[in-house]
């Protein structure tokens, strides 16, 4: 007798649809559970982890709004290669207004994510109209260019940057408003990309003909996921600026732009949770291999290749459908 | 001659891909509240024609007019705005999707909002609403299932409802029939019976040239590009031109 | 100095043509962006370093050796990785970049770094050419670029796979109907950029000392001429490889050596201003992509 896998929703997940999920105790833990966890989470970790930790846990963070910021990205058909680009714009905004005109980092930082996202937008309009691989290349070279540039101009400090700038008021409040940031934009974007208007980035990123034929200027769409996407990544540049208290050419670096892809993928591609998770997982065994030098960035890339080809859908994915669904063997009719 | 106003005016409109001539010097006229259909052999330039109206392709000479407006060389979101909108050929959904949620795209529309005055409204109610009136059947929840499992069928009214949720003034149908069964077709014809009724002019790219002929009060016959014939659907099928393009010369 | 300036000039200019070309040939042809197109490069040339210092094997046949490796893996890399995920722009552009990434990086973990990773020259002599002194080297390059530029356009347009090669880079589903066989047309194409890339490092790397990083500037050349020039089209690669290569060397003589790279930025995003798929950009705007 021939079987086939079978999957079937799970008995809580169909108890909990609609208004049934306040019937017990049971089916609203189920549901708020995953919500709740990362919030009691971020609230939570702080507090137990040991200075080197939550270092890690900022660098955690940071870069899950740079994952976060390339998800939405390339859920609106805009595939980046230079997370670095806004990381960078960012960072060099608040550095700059930091050191040459006195602002403190508390009104730098907000106003360096808008301007930086305005600079990245203006930079990357052209490119929108065109095919999506000239998106990649494009945000491929620029980062990489300034970087020379910068160095070879000398100009906002040169190879040495910018540094004595001003930090936090204390690593309290470093650590708490970069978590506060990424739940604001996990959630967030978890609740734009699922509305209407998320749906209409989404299909751009499917059959952008079509959104084109219903009367809706997709340019005009993607430029303001653009805008808000850089914006979460100038955020995390201008924050860093005023962690490290030192803005310099290697905000542009390429490794500010392969991490964050790494963690969406591995994470799960088309969902900001699987960005974080991504982050959650990378950074900390980043950090633990910090050893193998190098080799780090090969196995990146190498996880890079094996997720994309093999395991599209990511690790959040695999979990939240083991989550709201069993397997089981069925005999074929 | 129908009477009423001119609608759409299209002038001398010429496109070429490199050597290929697609569309050379097309003239022709549109009235309120007709159906045009316009017919002619595979490669006649009937779809690059429709795109050429649309915004998809930009002509090479020639002028489209609407309404009065010149809208020769506007991006295709800009002329939906106006009041024009148009089926594909080949139908793509987005086939993750319920059916009722691949009409959000077109509900989402500027043209809708400024139609119902700034507000947007309950865009799933209007959706399963639309859905309905193209013959998904409510009781059925047919609206509710995802398109890659519908049939074609149903696919082709999809893509209709999602062009009449546009409210368009001008309703441009490329070959709506094909692949339809007759009794789907039959089905279908009401619709466009009542959208004329209610005074959309309709343009009908088509193969299907019965079922075309019942409904179209003229017809403009296509090939290599070229108009060659023009007027009532029969009189249109006694030229020797007209036989010869479909049939091939001995 | 002006003579001087307009010799290293053309110099550049094709040198650069030269590392542009098999990347922007693959995406003519199939569409394919290879991001690993660096990573090809330095590995052709480690690969003749190898054969040459821990094998012992000539000179001349350690480079065709690795221009057939390059090749080969090129292929492979298609067949195995690309051909999964075609079509989706997304995934071809991660798995290329992460394999180049990989390659890149694996060789600096090796320890492939330092002054005694070289390849000789061909011919070790110099030229007084306009008042300049250039060695052979850099001439050979010129020669062996002009003859590499004309054997690919005899191949394009009058042998039967260059055909093919164009009709393919025309109409695809076209191209398709008379039964060439696309996946075997991008794979080919991809193994004839890696190939390309692997004769550019062969006669460019000797100039220097093989680096990583220069992989990486590889890829950022071809990417900045392929933008410049039109993604596509080998006419616009070589006259962007001019451009840019002309205005980077009058750069450098007459205002300063550290303006050459902002001359490429501007250069990029006026191009991406005026005429954003490139010089001679055959690339139509989304919506004339029926």
């Amino acid at each position: 007798m021939q079987k086939r896998k079978e999957r079937v929703d799970r008995g809580i997940k169909a108890r909990s649809e609609d208004v049934f999920a306040i019937s017990s105790w049971r089916e609203m833990l189920y549901l708020s559970g995953p919500r709740l966890l990362p919030v009691a989470g971020f609230i939570v970790l702080p507090l137990i982890l040991g200075i080197y930790w939550q270092k890690v846990l900022l660098s955690v963070a940071v870069f899950a709004l740079l994952a976060i910021s390339w998800d939405m990205l390339a859920q609106s058909s805009m595939v980046s290669l230079g997370q670095a680009l806004f990381f960078g714009m960012g960072a060099y905004c608040s550095g700059i207004m930091n050191h040459y005109w006195g602002v403190p980092p508390l009104i730098s930082i907000p106003i360096a994510a808008v301007a930086g996202a305005v600079i990245c937008t203006i930079l990357l309009l052209p490119v929108l109209r065109l095919r999506g691989v000239y998106f990649s290349m494009v945000t491929l070279i620029i980062p990489l260019m300034l970087e020379r540039i910068i160095e070879a101009t000398k100009i906002f400090g040169g190879t040495e940057g910018l540094s004595g700038l001003d930090p936090f008021p204390s690593r309290w409040v470093e650590l708490y408003v970069v978590l506060a940031a990424l739940l604001a934009a996990l959630f967030g974007f978890r609740r734009l990309m699922t509305s209407d208007y998320g749906l209409v980035l989404r299909a751009i990123n499917d059959n952008d003909r079509s959104v084109m034929n219903a009367g809706i200027n997709i340019y005009w769409f993607k430029a303001q996921a653009l805008f808000i996407s850089s914006a979460i990544g100038a955020f995390a540049g201008a924050f860093m600026t005023h962690v490290y208290m030192f803005v310099g050419m290697p905000v542009f670096a390429l490794d500010y732009s392969i991490l964050p892809i790494a963690a969406a993928i591995v994470g799960g591609p088309g969902s900001m949770a699987g960005a974080t998770l991504g982050a959650f997982i990378l950074v900390p065994l980043s950090e633990v291999l910090r050893g193998a030098g190098g080799l780090r960035i090969v196995f990146y890339g190498m996880l890079l290749v094996v997720f994309i080809v093999a395991l599209p859908e990511g690790i959040f994915h695999f979990v939240q459908r083991k989550y709201h669904q069993f397997e089981r063997w069925v005999a074929v009719e | 001659m129908m009477n009423g106003t001119v609608l759409l005016e299209v002038y001398k409109l010429s496109k070429s891909f490199g050597g290929v001539h697609a569309v050379t010097l097309l003239n022709f006229e549109l009235h309120k509240g007709e159906l045009l259909g316009i017919i002619g052999p595979n490669g006649s330039g009937k779809t690059t024609t429709v795109n050429l109206i649309t915004g998809f392709v930009k002509a090479t000479s020639g002028r489209v007019v609407y309404k009065g407006q010149e809208i020769t060389s506007w991006a295709p979101y800009r002329i939906v705005r106006l009041g024009i909108a148009r089926t594909f050929q080949m139908v793509k959904p987005f086939y993750q999707l319920p059916a009722f949620k691949n009409m959000i795209i077109p509900l989402y529309s500027p043209r809708v909002k400024q139609l119902a005055g700034g507000k947007y409204g309950d865009r799933n109610a209007v959706a399963l609403d639309l859905l309905e009136e193209v013959g998904f059947e409510r009781d059925a929840q047919v609206a509710y299932k995802v398109a890659s499992v519908l049939p074609q069928g149903y696919l082709k009214r999809l893509e209709l409802a999602k062009a009449i949720a546009l409210q368009p003034d001008l309703l441009i149908l490329d070959e709506l029939f094909s692949g339809l069964s007759l009794a789907e077709v039959a089905s279908i014809v009401p619709i466009i019976e009542k959208l004329l009724q209610e005074g959309k002019t309709i343009i009908m790219i088509e193969h299907r040239l019965k079922e075309l002929f019942r409904i179209a009060s003229r017809v403009i016959v296509l090939n290599y590009g070229m108009k060659i014939a023009e007027g009532p659907p029969d009189k249109v099928m006694e030229s020797d031109e007209v036989k010869k393009a479909y049939l091939g010369s001995e | 100095m002006l003579l001087g300036t307009i010799v290293y000039a053309v110099i550049n200019s094709v040198i650069l043509a030269l590392t542009a070309i098999g990347f922007n040939l693959t995406f003519g042809i199939s569409g394919v962006a290879n991001f690993a197109y660096g990573a090809f490069y330095i590995l052709a040339a480690f690969a003749t370093w190898i054969l040459m210092n821990s094998l012992g094997l000539p000179y001349l046949l350690s480079a065709v050796l690795s221009i057939l490796f390059s090749a080969f893996l090129g292929a492979v890399m298609y067949r195995v990785v690309l051909l999964r995920v075609r079509g989706q722009v997304l995934s071809e552009v991660i798995a290329t970049f992460g394999i180049g990434l990989a390659i890149l990086e694996l060789f600096r973990y090796l320890g492939f770094v330092g002054i005694e990773y070289s390849l000789p020259v061909f011919i070790d002599e110099s030229f007084l050419i306009g008042g300049v002194y250039v060695d052979m080297q850099r001439i050979l390059i010129v020669l062996c670029s002009v003859a590499l530029i004309i054997l690919l356009w005899v191949f394009i347009h009058h042998t039967s796979m260059g055909l093919a090669f164009r009709g393919i880079a025309q109409d695809e589903r076209t191209a398709l109907t008379f039964g060439m066989d696309a996946d075997w047309i991008a794979t080919l194409s991809v193994s004839l950029g890696a190939g390309l890339a692997a004769i550019a490092a062969t006669i460019i790397v000797p100039l220097g000392t093989i680096s990583v990083g220069q992989g990486y500037d590889v890829l950022l050349n071809a990417l900045a001429v392929s933008i410049i020039g039109g993604l596509g089209s080998t006419g616009g690669v070589i006259v962007a490889s001019f451009l840019v290569g002309f205005a980077q060397r009058f750069t450098d003589s007459y205002i300063g050596s550290h303006w050459t790279l902002i001359v490429s930025l501007v250069a990029i995003l006026l191009v991406l201003v005026i005429k954003p798929s490139g010089l001679y950009g055959k690339q139509k705007e989304l919506e004339e992509r029926i």
